[in-house]
């Protein structure tokens, strides 16, 4: 036991031999935390309001007659409250994130401070547009950063996310092949791809075909070309791949693909493999949305929110979506309607109220201006070089479908190493957790069995991912000789055992109600 | 590069590991013709912390903020004083930069509060269950539209003429895509007769309440009409502050609420990121969009929250799911959930008190201007009076003088009779100077 | 005297007079794991063979059970509804889907036996 000058103990020893409950229900500094519908009291409030004498004659005898329900609480209990929460979630910040394809990579606090800005930050969306030039500046200053990382001539800003930029790719298409004439309800899609692509296909009001793979992990080319035809209005492809590829035959699927009249929608999910190295554009993709909290770093906040800029081609850009931004040789003007659109503009609708996420835009471009092109370039290498070296590393003692060649910023590994251990996909996954490390990407990409993919992003050290490649390769030779403890039940150490998901959905709870009120009936 | 952690040693010894010559060995499989070098971007180069500051804040500096100035925009953004304590906590590492909850044992933090978030828009919409959370009220409109044609089997959507412009041009261009879309025109104080619109095809009525021009609607009529004809109503609410003061959109018969939750928690941002409000009625669930946290147990018995229902979602159904939507406004809800938990029963009723206090001390204040009209006579925080010259020149004299006085209704909607309309917004942040240097640079601006 | 026959969709259908009743097989039932969805159709609807008849949703998996045979309706199993969890109890017995008014018997005759059904899934 290694002691430190105090004489106390100072490793934690092992946790789990320690089995005596303690009598708050707590554990050092776990703290279990109850609702917040459970600890506030009627009366108290966290908030110092005034309280004003109103007349009621102005609200159209439409006062609200009943309490609404909510809790009071003072700020110290609030505060405490969410701080302890915070505690039970695993981030970036505290650890290796490397789930596939989701790219969790350092968000720096520049960004932050830069959003918080109050002229970014407490402006509003309808005020004066010549009281808003920085705000349209900075928005224009990004579109000139995505536009030429991309080789693309436009960008359609105001898409709130990944697949909200997807929709807004499709549309734009859909508006280009009805301004031909045309009629083409088939859309092409990969059976590895994001499932957002399908999705949002058929959302578009498209049907969908697929693509099978190649063994290699590619989209099957000459399958792609068979199934172009006069019905088929695009394809949706990943590039890299969603198996953490580069498309080798991308160009001449492009090619093909506008032969037969189609368009090119590129899920731009993977773009922060390639950025500074290759412009979409010189691939021959017509429409690519770009996750800004990917890419960019904007960061993820346990599920939002994202941005998902859309850039367009040249045959594409007619139909970007409303707003429009301008700039008319003395200043910005937002167009935001249809009719006062000009220079050809067909804007196909609008996507959302308002310009966009210019929060998220705020905190990309203080990423783009912090990297400069020479930055993002390295970024894009690194992420590639320190997956490629998790790839070698690791692909002698687990296994990797496509473990020969080299990958782009993510490696993926199937599950057959663990086949006769006894030790399941999960089980490996969740064991993981107790050594202090959140879960790769499970059973994604569908083209893989029991795939796990692992995107390490470039912002570990060298340090870093050694200790995390030693603790990978012991678990699978451990795995492998039949050493089942540590995968067994696990997580052992984490704020929670692993969760009732068929409970929860079978008998959904989805909000707290008090005690002397029944759940309702589902 | 700050931010970079490998050293040009390291990436020598990787490379070694891997067997590649150098990092282009890693980029084989890119077409040759798509190679291209750094001097191919037109872009600068890395630059330090200070030096990024300074050319940021250069243009933060172009834009006249909100809380420099006497301010009285609204319109489906809202300006209110968010406390110190929510965007310290939505900083904190371990809400700021973790994915979705997909691993629930060490994203408990996340699922607890999104539980909490639900719980709260369900009590504040008056409805059985809520999401957790679309992208924003408009999204979330669209989204409540096509949930409407699934559940009724029916195309035709109609929208109140009191809808936000912007709300009803994503609803045409999402939802007009499988079924019809058709669009009540009204101004401000005019009735204007939906129920005589709805007919067998209607999937639904959508009303939003306060209107885009501040009025305050009556809920019941239109919903009893919707549900004679087998059609859906569905409130629209861009300020979620007026849940605090009026009766709410379930107790008046909706069957869906969709609405912004900027308002509670969250800045104006230029427009955005904001929060998307959903709830509906329990039998509907399985036709809901967006993501849905459950309360379970863990393997101790000890309660914990799990993400459930996802067969609904994109990730499994693809291309039969009920939406393509994969993200939700993550940080934006946890920032009305704190908020609303500091606030509470009493904050949130005083606070909405308030906003109507002083709009209605506006309303007085400028109604005795010449050359002002009041146009809406039952408001919230909100409402829009007629000038006797266009709107928008008189938002830009008054701009010019340091005031921000309202939305011409004509930036919302391109309309000759809307010319001379100005949406007008007072909360808890506009001081009684405030009202009255707008009162009097009106007055100036329209002699 | 009843027969039962299996498409490659692994649903199963068992003919009585011209009632078929149907269900999805035990390793349909096994693959999806624990069930805890089930959406069934209501009597009176027709449906027509290879058409989506009924929802069948575990935690990790969303899946439609297709009508075998073409025909009307006659009972859904509500008993599902209530209690998912039977269809991994007990998949080819209690646990049925819904009953239909066989249309055509040809096209009860083209399906899958026993035989050939275990033979298909040993292939997959």
């Amino acid at each position: 036991m290694t002691m430190n000058r105090q004489g106390r103990p100072s490793a934690p020893g092992t946790v789990e031999e320690n089995e005596l409950p303690t009598i708050s229900g707590d554990r050092g500094l776990d703290h279990e935390e109850g609702l917040i519908f459970e600890l506030g009291r009627e009366g108290m409030t966290g908030v110092d309001v005034p309280d004003v004498q109103m007349s009621e004659t102005r609200l159209g005898g439409l006062r609200r007659k009943g309490p609404i329900g909510l809790p009071g609480l003072s700020e110290p209990e609030v505060v405490r409250h969410y701080v302890r929460l915070s505690r039970q979630n695993y981030a970036i910040d505290s650890g290796l994130y490397p789930l596939g394809s989701c790219t969790m990579k350092h968000n720096p606090r520049l960004n932050e401070k830069m959003a918080r800005l109050p002229g970014f930050g407490d402006v509003h969306p309808l005020q004066p547009q010549q009281t808003v030039q920085g705000a349209f500046a900075l928005i224009s200053e990004l579109m000139r950063w995505l536009t030429t990382l991309t080789g693309m001539p436009a960008v359609a800003m105001s898409p709130k996310a990944g697949a909200h930029g997807e929709l807004c790719g499709l549309l734009a298409i859909r508006a280009a092949i009805e301004a031909r004439g045309e009629k083409r309800p088939r859309i092409l899609v990969p059976e590895s791809a994001h499932g957002t692509n399908p999705a949002t296909a058929a959302f578009a009001g498209f049907t969908v075909d697929e693509v099978p793979a190649t063994k290699g992990g590619h989209v099957d080319a000459d399958a792609l070309e068979a199934k172009l035809g006069p019905d088929v209005c695009a394809i949706m492809l990943t590039n890299p791949n969603t198996c953490g590829l580069f498309e080798p035959r991308i160009i001449e699927m492009a090619e093909a693909v506008h032969k037969a009249g189609a368009y090119f929608y590129c899920d731009g999910a993977n773009f922060n493999a390639i950025a500074g190295r290759v412009r979409p554009g010189d691939l021959g993709i017509d429409a690519m949305h770009i996750n800004l909290h990917k890419t960019f770093s904007t960061p993820h906040g346990g599920g939002g929110p994202g941005a998902g800029p859309v850039v367009l081609s040249e045959r594409l850009a007619p139909y970007a979506p409303l707003p429009l931004l301008m700039h008319d040789g003395s200043e910005f003007r937002m167009i935001e309607h249809a009719d006062a659109a000009s220079g050809g503009a067909k804007p196909f609708g609008r996507m959302c109220a308002f310009h966009g996420q210019m929060g998220m835009f705020t905190r990309a471009l203080a990423y783009m201006l912090s990297h400069g092109r020479d930055g993002v370039r390295q970024a894009s290498e690194d992420a590639v070089l320190s997956a490629n070296y998790i790839l070698a590393s690791l692909k002698d003692v687990m296994s990797a479908p496509f473990g020969e060649g080299p990958c782009m910023h993510e490696a993926l590994f199937d599950d057959s190493f663990l086949e006769g251990t006894g030790v399941t996909t999960l089980d490996f996954a969740k064991a993981m957790i107790d050594e202090g490390y959140h879960p790769m990407t499970m059973y994604f990409p569908l083209v893989v069995h029991g795939a796990m993919l692992i995107e390490p992003t470039e912002s570990e050290s060298k340090e870093s991912l050694d200790r995390f490649i030693h603790v990978l390769r012991t678990m699978a030779l451990e795995a492998k000789d039949g050493k089942k403890e540590r995968f067994e039940g696990a997580p052992r150490l984490a704020p929670r055992r692993r969760l009732d998901e068929t409970a929860a959905a079978r008998k959904p709870v989805l909000r707290w109600r008090p005690k002397d009120l029944p759940q309702a009936a589902e | 590069m700050r931010y970079h952690p490998l050293t040009a040693d390291d990436r020598v010894r990787m490379l070694g590991r891997i067997g590649a010559a150098g990092i282009d060995a890693l980029f084989r499989d890119v077409p040759a013709s798509a190679v291209v070098p750094l001097s191919a971007f037109d872009l600068p180069d890395t630059k330090g912390e200070l030096e990024v500051e300074r050319v940021m804040a250069r243009m933060a500096a172009r834009n006249m903020s909100a809380g420099s100035v006497p301010f009285f925009c609204g319109a489906g953004a809202y300006r209110h004083h968010v406390p110190s304590a929510v965007d310290h906590l939505i900083q904190r590492s371990e809400f700021l930069t973790s994915y979705t909850p997909y691993q629930p044992e060490i994203a408990q933090g996340t699922l607890q509060y999104l539980f909490e978030f639900q719980t709260q828009v369900a009590l504040l919409t008056g409805m059985e269950v809520a999401n957790a959370s679309l992208y924003d009220g408009s999204t979330a409109t669209a989204e409540g539209v096509l949930m409407a044609q699934r559940v009724t089997r029916r195309p035709k959507a109609i929208l109140s003429g009191g809808l936000h412009p912007h709300y009803a041009e994503t609803v045409e261009t999402v939802a007009g895509l499988s079924g019809k879309v058709v669009r009540a025109q009204t101004m401000p104080g005019q009735a204007e007769d939906l129920a005589s619109m709805i007919d067998g095809e209607t999937a639904c009525v959508v009303v939003q309440s306060p209107d885009v021009f501040g009025q305050i609607r009556d809920l019941k009529p239109i919903a009893e009409a919707a549900h004679a004809k087998g059609a859906l109503l569905i409130v629209v609410v861009t300020e979620a502050m007026s849940f605090g003061l009026l009766e709410s959109p379930g107790a008046q018969g909706a069957d869906i609420v969709a609405a912004e939750g900027q308002a509670i928690g969250n800045g104006l941002n230029f427009g955005g990121p904001y929060v998307g409000l959903f709830a509906t009625r329990e039998k509907f669930l399985r036709q809901m969009p967006g993501r849905l946290c459950g309360e379970t147990k863990d393997a101790d018995g000890k309660r914990g929250f799990v993400l459930t229902l996802s067969t609904r979602e994109q990730h499994i159904r693809r291309d039969k799911a009920t939406s393509n939507i994969c993200t939700n406004s993550g940080l934006c809800c946890l920032a009305f959930t704190i908020h609303l938990s500091l606030l509470g029963e009493e904050g949130l009723t005083r606070l909405a008190r308030l906003n109507h206090a002083r709009a209605s001390a506006l309303a007085d204040r400028l109604a005795k201007v010449k050359g002002v009209s009041l146009m809406t006579d039952s408001f919230f925080n909100e409402f829009t009076i007629r000038l006797s010259k266009p709107a928008s020149s008189v938002v830009d004299a008054l701009a010019e003088k340091g005031i921000i006085a309202g939305v011409p209704a004509s930036r919302l909607m391109p309309h000759e009779k809307v010319r001379d309309l100005l949406i007008v917004c007072a909360t808890e942040t506009n001081t009684d100077e405030d009202l009255e240097a707008l009162a009097k640079g009106l007055s100036e601006v329209l002699s | 005297m009843s027969e039962v026959r299996y498409t490659d969709q692994h649903e199963w259908v068992r003919v009585d007079g011209d009632t078929a009743t149907v269900g999805i097989t035990k390793f349909a039932a096994e693959q999806l794991g624990d069930v805890v969805f089930v959406e069934v159709p209501e009597a009176g609807r027709k449906v027509n063979a290879g058409g989506e008849a009924a929802v069948v949703e575990s935690v990790k998996a969303a899946s439609e059970v297709y009508a075998p045979v073409g025909g009307e309706v006659t009972e859904g199993n509500a008993a599902l509804a209530d209690d998912p969890a039977k269809v991994n109890a007990d998949p080819e017995g209690d646990a049925w889907f819904f009953k239909m008014k066989l249309a055509d018997s040809g096209e009860f005759a083209k399906l899958m036996t026993r035989a050939q059904y275990d033979e298909f899934v040993k292939g997959l």
